[in-house]
């Protein structure tokens, strides 16, 4: 008896053993892939090494010291800061408007769904490269080639024209804009669906109590939507945090640090000064600065459940 | 009067509704003709025609781009990249979420809650290590060091939903094929598979978009014009013809089309998909 049930306990292990099978090509990869580089970027932000050389100096905190200290550093973070402002309320005001006018009964309310979100299955290098020509600053026999400055000056506005993306005071905003061009229709799609799971019987109660459409809003719609606005809150902050792809394709990395956000920086200390371990004490820095922004809307977000 | 009044305020709502809506359409839709427009002009007449349709269509830049621009090599490895990297994904994810809603073996969760963990945390400039690691190994500028990268990309994310897929669905047919002498893996492949199909149709779809438009990994990992996808591509397009923009912009097009064709083909699910992150998250 009890060998048998040996026998079977045994057989099962194997029998288990079996099931590692189908895990084993995911972990591999994950391990591979994630785990290694995610022990690494903390490993090497603690060194000095250039990429090459098969010595790293171990510095200890020596990086993050400099990294405090390092002022573009922190005004790229400032521009990231200023992009994910811009997302938050332009961007995210824009689809939620764009929501509620689509949540009626309203004709080609398909059509609209699938317009808005063509901007965001293109990639930022398209996107980039359309709208760097749009702005475009250049001039050819005395007319503004660039579509935008060549419309202010025929629609009666050339006192508007401007070096939209070689000017730093207006570089950041420009790439804010199109970010948000880029962004809302993500947005919009999320907003929309988190309406449509609002019972209709509580707008129809309302009603029946003298509500009018201001108050519906304010204390049926708002309340619900609290959830998906911060999960949209969330990704907003996610996403325009690290942006760089749109500033690469605009701007290129010929303007100074005006246009510089985090991730270009970490990408100038790795390929610009093989500064690896720079590059990867920002990368650690920057990390713990998105979760912790992260946590705080977790936070907000369970204050709310609970009000 | 009252019935005429209010229908009236409803129409002229209706009215600024669409307004609105038609006002944001056109945004969305008129970089994207600017784009084709251009493309469709000489480097000639795009700087003194500003008339809304050329007067003469100009398609050759769509061949210069084609041919001289290199955009048949770089079209033909992200369509690489983007299939290999897909069926990739969809293999070893649903490999193991099925493993992890419907087998038991020890630590279990561990390894499941190990790639979850990975969704919840931000880990910017993963680039950097990735980098080192590839260059130590050697697989820069290699076919597959880029496409193992972007299935791990992908992995966490499909993992989840298809372990959510699994777990709802009824075991019962899984059961019937079990008697009918199929083993676990014949199960996956003959049964759970062809169940997940709308989950795994959200999977190909988000993973075709971010792969056919990835761009930092190549352009860190992929240094050989021979192996650059489309977005690699284009920018180094772009740093050897600055000044003829009609040519970017045909390379635009041919970059941009086929994804948006796709989106169109397959908007039904990619809206449900987007949706449904909502309700879960």
């Amino acid at each position: 008896m009890p060998a048998i049930r040996k026998n079977s306990f045994a057989a099962r292990l194997v029998d288990n053993s079996k099931n590692y099978l189908f895990i084993i090509p995911a972990v591999t990869l994950f391990s591979i892939f994630y785990v290694y580089p995610f022990y690494e970027i903390f490993n090497l932000s603690l060194h000095q090494w250039n990429g090459i050389s098969p010595h790293r100096t171990f510095v200890g905190f020596a990086n993050f010291q400099e990294l405090f200290s390092d002022k573009i550093w922190w005004q790229s973070m400032w521009h990231a800061g200023f992009i994910t402002i811009i997302a938050l309320t332009l961007q995210n005001a824009l689809a939620f408007m764009l929501a509620l006018a689509c949540d009626r009964q309203i004709r080609l309310k398909k059509f609209y769904r699938v317009v808005f979100f063509i901007p965001p299955v293109l990639s930022e290098i398209v996107v980039g490269l359309i709208w760097q020509w749009i702005l475009y600053a250049g001039m050819q026999s005395g007319e503004h080639i660039g579509l935008l400055n060549y419309l202010l000056v025929k629609t009666g506005w050339p006192q508007l024209v401007h070096n939209w993306l070689s000017d730093p005071k207006t570089a950041l905003a420009c790439i804010a804009v199109v970010h948000c061009w880029k962004g809302f229709g993500w947005g919009f799609i999320m907003l929309l669906a988190g309406l449509q799971t609002i019972d209709g019987q509580l707008y129809e109660a309302a009603k029946v109590d003298g509500a009018g459409s201001w108050n519906q809003f304010r204390h049926i719609t708002i309340p619900m939507m609290v959830p998906v606005l911060l999960v949209v809150m969330i990704l907003t902050v996610l996403g325009s945090m690290q942006v760089f792809i749109l500033i690469l394709s605009m701007v290129g990395q010929g303007l100074g640090y005006h246009t510089e956000v985090p991730v270009t920086r970490i990408l100038d200390a790795m390929i610009g000064t093989n500064r690896f371990g720079y590059a990867c004490a920002m990368s650690v820095t920057f990390g713990a600065i998105l979760i912790g922004i992260s946590a705080f809307f977790k936070i907000l977000s369970n204050r709310m459940k609970q009000a | 009067m009252e019935i005429n009044k209010y229908l009236l305020q409803r129409i002229s709502n209706s009215i600024i509704t669409h307004i609105f809506l038609m006002a944001v359409t056109v945004s969305c839709l008129f970089p994207l003709f600017w784009m084709v427009r251009c493309a469709l002009m000489t480097n000639a007449t795009v700087f003194t025609d500003k008339s809304f349709v050329p007067h003469v269509l100009h398609f050759k830049n769509f061949i210069t781009a084609w041919t001289e621009g290199g955009f048949s090599v770089y079209f033909f490895n992200s369509v690489i990249y983007t299939v290999s990297v897909v069926v990739g994904i969809v293999l070893i994810s649903s490999l193991a979420a099925y493993a992890f809603s419907r087998l038991d073996f020890p630590g279990k969760n561990f390894f499941f809650y190990m790639f979850v963990a990975a969704l919840m945390i931000p880990f910017p400039g993963s680039f950097v290590p990735l980098v080192v690691l590839m260059n130590k190994i050697g697989w820069t500028n290699m076919r597959y060091g880029y496409i193992l990268c972007m299935i791990n990309v992908g992995l966490s994310m499909s993992i989840l939903l298809l372990k959510t897929f699994f777990d709802k669905m009824s075991p019962d047919l899984e059961d019937a094929a079990r008697i009918d002498g199929c083993g676990r893996l014949g199960i996956w492949w003959h049964v759970a598979l062809p169940l997940a199909r709308p989950a795994i149709a959200v999977i190909v779809i988000f993973n075709s978009l971010n792969v056919w438009n990835e761009y930092i990994l190549a352009n860190l990992l992929l240094n050989d014009k021979s192996l650059m996808p489309l977005q690699r591509g284009l920018m180094v397009f772009q740093g050897a013809h600055s000044v003829d923009y009609p040519l970017l912009m045909a390379g635009l097009t041919i970059a941009a089309v086929p994804i948006i064709l796709i989106y169109l083909a397959m908007q039904k699910h990619i809206i449900k998909g987007l949706s449904s992150g909502t309700t879960v998250g």
